[in-house]
């Protein structure tokens, strides 16, 4: 054995992360042996060795959070967690029955259900976080730009930065036969929507998906292709794409390697918009009820430690870089899980909103969310006809299950876990927004109304 | 060709030579031993030191988005590193099934006659459970692949017109590459595969059946050509001595295509590895070439080490098959020339 390796920071951070789950595990043990075994798993929960996928992004870390701070077993639930390639996979693992839930985009659990892809019924209890994205420009694109819009060219340019310093160069290239390349994580992503929003607010057409074009380019300005999270930075440095919308790590990752410049977070695009949820099938929450609702408990309690203190923040980004989670360098998580994030290489600022993992209602699952997502995709094209206001509500109310998330709430509540006040008294909707980029506001209980105040894309 | 050369000079100092001078023949095997040693430990060894050498100097001059390119040490400390997470991981499953058995016990003393649920522990795989799942995958598939080739094979050497009929299908799948097939493989196998009680995780068996798809051409192919090849005369035997179909296959066919269908295999096996790697990477199958695209995606500071140590993994095991095959290959052959 090379004693220098023993003090590699890695490998403590592996020592200590053993001990302390080690630990936890026996705690849970202990604890579990103090209750009466029968009332807890062996009679109520339907299911206790589950295994929940998750993609290496910083917003899983409800789930490993839940499971590495001993939430989990405190439920009675044993949980292994592991790291997917990419969305499409984690999807079908979950239908086929291979994982028992996963951390999803908030657009997958709804697409399912309405069948843009892959059809399955798929249910959303818990909704993992708020905001947490950016959209990285390539070094060169950003040079342009900053020619382009002079504002841009100062070390410090005014934020939010709108895509109208990208409308010249875009046109520059489509009429050059070779038009730019944006990237984003999976057709019916978040990503992809904050993505479309951010161009189109700024008149660049983004494209429609059609009954025939599915990758979504027809009258498209700008070519945006699916690539997975962790090859973002890799496939922008090969000059593949010119730009992305991704979650972190991998906006800094860009920044950090030199390799591009994220220009907008979509917290500026979407103040407090939602991000991911946590997905399971119909069929398996109907087997299995009151092991959702442990998950569920579980989870809230994870995404409360997560915002409770910056320690906390600081910790959960260690616990992070280990190999089998999301396993990027600590420093690169810290960028902007603690509340800073990086722009251009040394123009860094406080967004202490950036990650929201429970404050703001974050993980309660909003009917209103959902119906954003189902304008979005009736506005590109991914549902195919107009749709009347009630058949939003009534979609939302079959995929978003806030009912369940009030039975999680309400046990730790009276268990003492969590304040009374931290349950919002909402029928689900949320009231109008107008915190977009270009000041629209959105008012879920009239879709079709929001649909033609937007200047691109299909009218109702 | 050495040894083969080597061998006659042995054989050639056994037969008795009447020597002008016999005392020094000691001193001059001595000597060719010396040599032979030498040249078979002293060549790989001196050029393993200039390739670790080289290494280290151009390492340390490249640089990558995170840092320089990982020398030879570097990567020899992730190896370190991970042989010990693998058996700190498993010190602490040790643990957690220690605590498991004696919750079960109070539980079982506490309610006589009630199912304990069945709980498995919940850790990562570590990197050599990543191996073990690796070799268990690739020798699956081997098989599957293997016991549609041999039969095949054997059909298409003894008939000429069954060879013209299948000819056509081998032409066509054969320069397929296996991760087109991976897709299809994977959407069927989670469409068929729902027994109550499954033996293999689907995933396990996507990956063995991908293995199968792309390993079985060169067993089928070179089974066929020793079918094809066998004497006339030992046929005629068969005929002569009025073997029924059964027994001239075993008896004649099969004993004679032996070697043939042995290099077949070894060529299978490797092509199966190379594929098992690749759909594993591709599929996110549990094994190493799921490490990989794990640590790429990781996209840290130790990912480079990492991903070298597996490449030297896969390397030595492709290694260790190959050779594993060939011993299998001389035991039926007497093929010395076989390298």
């Amino acid at each position: 054995m090379n004693p220098a390796l023993k003090s590699s920071p890695r490998k403590t951070n592996r020592r200590q992360f053993l001990q302390t789950t080690a630990k936890a595990a026996i705690a849970g043990a202990a604890m579990a042996s103090a209750v009466p075994w029968t009332s807890r798993a062996a009679t109520k929960l339907e299911k206790i060795s589950l295994k929940f996928g998750f993609i290496k992004l910083t917003d899983c870390a409800p789930l490993i959070i839940a499971k590495e701070n001993g939430y989990f077993d405190d439920e009675g639930l044993y949980v292994s967690l592991e790291a997917q390639a990419n969305w499409k996979i984690l999807l079908d693992r979950v239908i086929t029955g291979e994982l028992d839930g996963a951390h999803m985009l908030a657009g997958q659990p709804i697409a399912a259900t309405i069948g843009i892809g892959t059809k399955a019924d798929i249910i959303t209890p818990f909704s993992m976080d708020l905001n947490g994205n950016g959209i990285t420009v390539s070094n060169d694109i950003w040079k342009q730009m900053q020619e382009a819009d002079p504002r841009l060219n100062v070390p410090r340019p005014p934020h939010p930065i709108s895509a109208s310093a990208l409308a010249p160069i875009v046109k520059k290239n489509k009429d050059a036969g070779t038009p730019l390349k944006f990237g984003m994580v999976f057709p019916v992503s978040t990503h992809n929507y904050y993505l479309r929003y951010w161009l189109a607010a700024a008149g660049i057409h983004p494209g429609y998906y059609t009954a025939t074009d599915t990758t979504g380019t027809t009258d498209a300005d700008v070519l945006l292709s699916v690539t997975p999270p962790p090859q973002m930075p890799a496939t922008l440095a090969q000059g593949t794409i010119q730009g992305y919308c991704v979650g972190e790590p991998w906006n800094q990752q860009a920044v950090f390697k030199g390799i591009g410049v994220p220009v907008i977070t979509d917290y500026e695009i979407w103040k407090n918009n939602p991000e991911k949820v946590f997905g399971v099938t119909k069929p398996w929450s109907e087997q299995n009820p009151h092991t959702l609702i442990a998950v569920v408990k579980a989870l809230i309690r994870a995404g409360q430690w997560l915002d409770a203190s910056p320690a906390n923040r600081i910790k959960a980004c260690q616990i992070l870089s280990q190999p089998q989670y999301v396993g990027a360098d600590e420093k690169v998580i810290r960028n902007s899980m603690t509340g800073t994030f990086e722009y251009e290489k040394g123009d860094q600022r406080d967004l202490p909103d950036f990650n929201v993992f429970f404050r703001y209602h974050a993980t309660y699952p909003f009917y209103s969310d959902c119906v954003w997502f189902l304008t979005q995709m009736r506005r590109w094209g991914q549902i195919g006809e107009a749709k009347p206001d009630d058949w939003f509500a009534a979609t939302a109310k079959k995929v978003y299950r806030p009912e369940i998330y009030r039975q999680a709430a309400n046990e730790l509540i009276a268990a003492g876990k969590m304040q009374s006040g931290d349950l919002p008294d909402t029928d689900g909707f949320k009231p109008a927004d107008p915190d977009f980029i270009d000041g629209i506001s959105f008012d879920a209980h009239k879709p079709n109304d929001y649909l033609r105040q937007l200047k691109v894309g299909q009218k109702d | 060709m050495d040894e083969a050369a080597t061998n006659l000079t042995t054989v050639a100092e056994k037969a008795p030579t009447v020597s002008p001078e016999p005392v020094k023949l000691p001193q001059r095997r001595m000597n060719e031993l010396f040599d032979k040693v030498l040249s078979s430990v002293g060549a790989p060894l001196v050029s393993i030191l200039i390739f670790l050498f080289v290494w280290s100097q151009i390492s340390a001059h490249v640089q990558v988005s995170f840092g320089s390119i990982p020398g030879p040490l570097a990567v020899w400390k992730q190896a370190v590193v991970l042989w010990d997470a693998h058996w700190t991981e498993h010190a602490h499953e040790a643990e957690f099934y220690r605590e498991l058995a004696k919750r079960r016990a109070s539980f079982l003393s506490a309610n006589p006659g009630q199912a304990f649920p069945d709980i498995k522990y919940s850790g990562p795989p570590t990197y050599l459970d990543q191996i073990s799942t690796s070799l268990e995958t690739v020798f699956t598939g081997f098989i599957i692949g293997s016991l549609i080739a041999i039969p095949l094979g054997v059909l298409c050497g003894l008939s000429r017109n069954f060879f013209k009929a299948v000819n056509p299908f081998i032409q066509i799948f054969k320069p397929v590459s296996p991760l087109a097939w991976l897709p299809i493989v994977m959407i069927l196998v989670s469409a068929l595969y729902h027994p109550a009680h499954p033996w293999f995780e689907k995933a396990f068996l996507s990956s063995a059946i991908t293995v199968a798809m792309c390993s079985l051409w060169p067993t089928l192919i070179n089974t066929s050509l020793g079918v094809a090849s066998i004497d006339k005369d030992h046929l005629n035997v068969a005929r002569v001595l009025k073997l029924g179909w059964w027994q001239k296959i075993w008896k004649i066919v099969l004993p004679s295509a032996l070697p043939f269908i042995f290099t077949g295999l070894r060529l299978s096996l490797g092509v199966g590895w190379m594929v098992l790697i690749a759909a594993e990477m591709l599929a996110q199958n549990p094994g190493l070439g799921k490490f990989i695209w794990d640590m790429f995606q990781n996209g840290s500071s130790d990912t480079l080490a990492q991903i070298m140590v597996a490449v030297f993994t896969i390397g030595f095991i492709g290694f260790a098959l190959d050779r594993l095959m060939l011993i299998l290959q001389r035991l039926v052959t007497y093929d010395a020339k076989a390298f």
